[in-house]
């Protein structure tokens, strides 16, 4: 297998996708000769011109609307928005335009549209360029929500997102653009959105985790690996619709439940999470479950801050043995 | 009205220092002493300083993602400032905020901004409440050729011609935003020429000269304060620098750069003094030394202060 970094596997998954099919073009501020504020689309321009590699106006309101309009009429747009903070002003095309257009409108209607955007802390970027607000998106009907962790997923996820007839936003983290890792099928087949990946099988606990802080969390296994504490590592890659199932059937094994996110704690993810773990595996419980996520304040620009805010691998061995610890 | 000759050195100074305060900030980037990111404002002075000389005390200004120039010629503390951009505590974020986000609501400055267009509804704000409370303030509205494409800018200008509010929009047309040129990213030559669809006054001016920014911002406030409502000026300009850390310009020639490089906004104020007898080249040179300490000292204080307390991160979340 051949290593790919996370933004060289986005890069040629879009390519891919803008070769297989006509309809597939990429519409974002500075993605034309800039490669976008990351560098994803590097490249893109030279290969497909300015028709299909649309460079816009600062209007991400308007273009992600045009992009939806033209996703109900035959083409299949991939929108590039910058930093995910700024989803706030997206969000009505989102949730009451493309949304909504399947259900009310029945099968005479879809919405193939792709919508990308760059979420996550570590940059130092301050308040407004660090944010990660997936359980937002996750809580409307009628949109898909996935985060991959790695290139391979990155690949993958990207290529069926841009091939599912709904709309998707698909979620890459600032700090994974350079992560490197084996792409199982470059070139290949689209991986199915929805499901989780195990990525390790352990036996004492079931950590919960995706995007940036899957990373931290494969670090903190290892960690408690040393010293016997097997950790069950669930990836949850897709954030709607969530596999419940592969969560679940992990606490039954386990006993024991760690939900890590990156999102801001009260109503995020890890509460939808835990809620269906009381529903379907309450008698398996051997502890209360527990979460990390940053807590409910506005991301600090300040190193110092910034790096107290966010959950990382030490805040994960110390919360996997408090649940060890637990008594009852 | 025109700029006061006895407070010309100062604009200088001014312009001076916001200068090489930038090209400070730059080098520490450089350096890897400081994290995040920094958008400059090298070969933009002219519009802060001509800005901020023509308001009174009591004005407002908002200001953008490009903001530390807008902040110092408001009467900032470069020291602040910069210990806002290292982190610190002593920053006027208390190093919450960074580049992007710091103010200084006493002295009027109510914020950058670090998302594209999101202050032009604000500035506006501050004019409707200008208006309300019968305060004769105005507010100033500064912003980018690319902010002014966002759904904020064009809505804000109906409201505040329709409310007629005190409020002047001050669009730095650099002539980009970020890699993408006006020419590519608008149908029309000048954006001041949208003015007139939301039914208000639109003028072009020469954003590089600080005489020519001072005085149709002037009579901006004069109409805004005598209650005949906002008006849009354009101000053309270029950044020297590049559009953030990190930026290799490639989408732009190098001769483009040389080019508005001969219309340095610095050079011509010192070109115009010089030829008025204002300022004599022993001057320039005392002038320069006491801005060089100016910033040496804001690195100074930058560097010596203490970041921020970790056990204060989730206060203050709430008034
Ligand atoms: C809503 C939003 N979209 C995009 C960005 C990213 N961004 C920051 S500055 C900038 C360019 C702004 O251009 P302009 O308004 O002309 O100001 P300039 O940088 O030229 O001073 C962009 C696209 C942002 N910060 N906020
Ligand atoms: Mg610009």
């Amino acid at each position: 297998m051949n290593e790919y970094s996370y933004m060289e596997a986005l890069r040629s998954a879009l390519r891919d996708e803008m070769l297989r099919d006509q309809d597939v073009f990429v519409m974002g501020e500075d993605i034309g000769i800039y490669g976008g504020a990351f560098g994803v689309t590097q490249g893109l321009l030279e290969r497909f011109g300015k028709d299909r590699v649309i460079n816009t106006p600062i209007s991400e309101g308007g273009f992600t609307g045009v992009a939806v309009g033209a996703a109900l009429t035959g083409s299949r747009p991939v929108v590039e928005i910058m930093f995910m903070d700024f989803v706030g002003l997206i969000m009505d095309q989102l949730v009451n335009q493309a949304s909504k257009l399947r259900y009310v409108l029945g099968p005479q209607a879809k919405c193939p549209l792709v919508v990308r955007v760059a979420c996550g802390a570590g940059r130092c970027y301050g308040p407004t360029h660090s944010q990660t607000l997936e359980s937002w998106l996750a809580h409307i009907p009628g949109l898909k929500v996935v985060a991959p962790s790695t290139p391979s997923d990155a690949d993958g996820l990207l290529r069926a997102a841009i091939r599912d007839d709904n709309p998707v936003v698909f979620i890459e983290h600032k700090l994974l653009y350079g992560e490197k890792g084996p792409v199982a099928s470059p070139g290949g087949e689209p991986m199915p959105l929805g499901e989780a990946r195990v990525v390790q099988e352990g036996d004492d606990v079931t950590v919960v985790a995706w995007s940036w802080m899957l990373a931290e969390a494969e670090k903190a296994a290892a960690e408690l690996e040393e010293q016997d504490i097997s950790v069950d590592l669930v990836d949850l890659r897709s954030l709607s619709p969530i596999d419940h199932e592969t969560v679940v059937d992990s606490v039954k094994h386990t006993g024991r439940l760690l939900i890590v996110e990156e999102g801001y704690r009260t109503a995020g993810m890890s509460g939808e999470i835990a809620m269906r773990v009381f529903e379907q595996a309450f008698d398996y419980l051997e502890a209360p479950p527990r979460r990390l996520a940053t807590p409910d304040i506005p991301i600090p620009a300040s190193p110092i801050l910034e790096k107290a805010a966010v959950p990382n691998t030490a805040a994960i061995v110390a919360s996997v043995k408090d649940l060890m610890a637990y008594q009852g | 009205m025109a700029i006061a000759e006895k407070q010309l050195l100062k604009h200088y100074k001014t312009m001076l220092v916001i200068r090489l305060f930038e090209e400070r900030v730059e080098e520490l980037f450089g350096k890897g002493v400081i994290r995040g990111t920094a958008h400059l404002a090298i070969g933009q002075e002219a519009i802060a300083v001509g800005v901020a000389s023509a308001l009174k005390e009591h004005d407002y200004i908002t200001s953008t993602h490009r903001g530390h120039g807008h902040f110092i010629a408001r009467g900032a503390d470069p020291n602040r400032v910069m210990a806002e951009i290292y982190g610190k505590k002593t920053g006027y974020s208390g190093g919450r905020g960074g580049s992007q986000f710091m103010a200084d609501l006493s002295l009027g400055f109510i914020g950058a901004n670090g998302i594209t267009g999101g202050s032009i509804p604000v500035a506006t704000g501050a004019a409707l409440s200008a208006k309300l409370k019968e305060s004769g303030k105005v507010a100033i509205c500064l912003f980018g050729d690319g902010a002014s494409n966002q759904g904020t800018f064009h809505e804000s200008l109906n409201m505040a011609a329709t409310w007629q509010l005190p409020v002047v929009y001050v669009c730095e047309n650099n002539l980009y935003a970020m890699s993408t040129h006006v020419k590519d990213a608008m149908a029309i030559e000048n954006i001041a020429g949208r003015a007139i669809a939301y039914g208000m006054p639109g003028k072009v001016v020469d954003g590089n000269d600080l005489f020519a920014v001072h005085d149709a911002v002037s009579d901006a406030c004069v109409r805004a304060r005598g209650g005949e409502g906002p008006m849009l000026l354009e101000c053309k300009t270029y950044r020297l620098s590049g559009h953030s850390r990190g930026d290799q310009c490639n989408y732009r020639d190098v001769e483009e750069v040389q080019e508005w490089g001969k219309s340095d906004p610095i050079v011509r104020l010192q070109t115009a003094l010089l030829e008025r007898g204002l300022l004599t080249g022993e001057r320039d040179a005392e002038i320069r030394e006491s801005v060089a300490a100016v910033v040496d000292q804001a690195v100074a204080f930058a560097e010596e202060s203490e970041y921020p307390d970790v056990s204060t991160l989730e206060e203050g979340v709430f008034a």
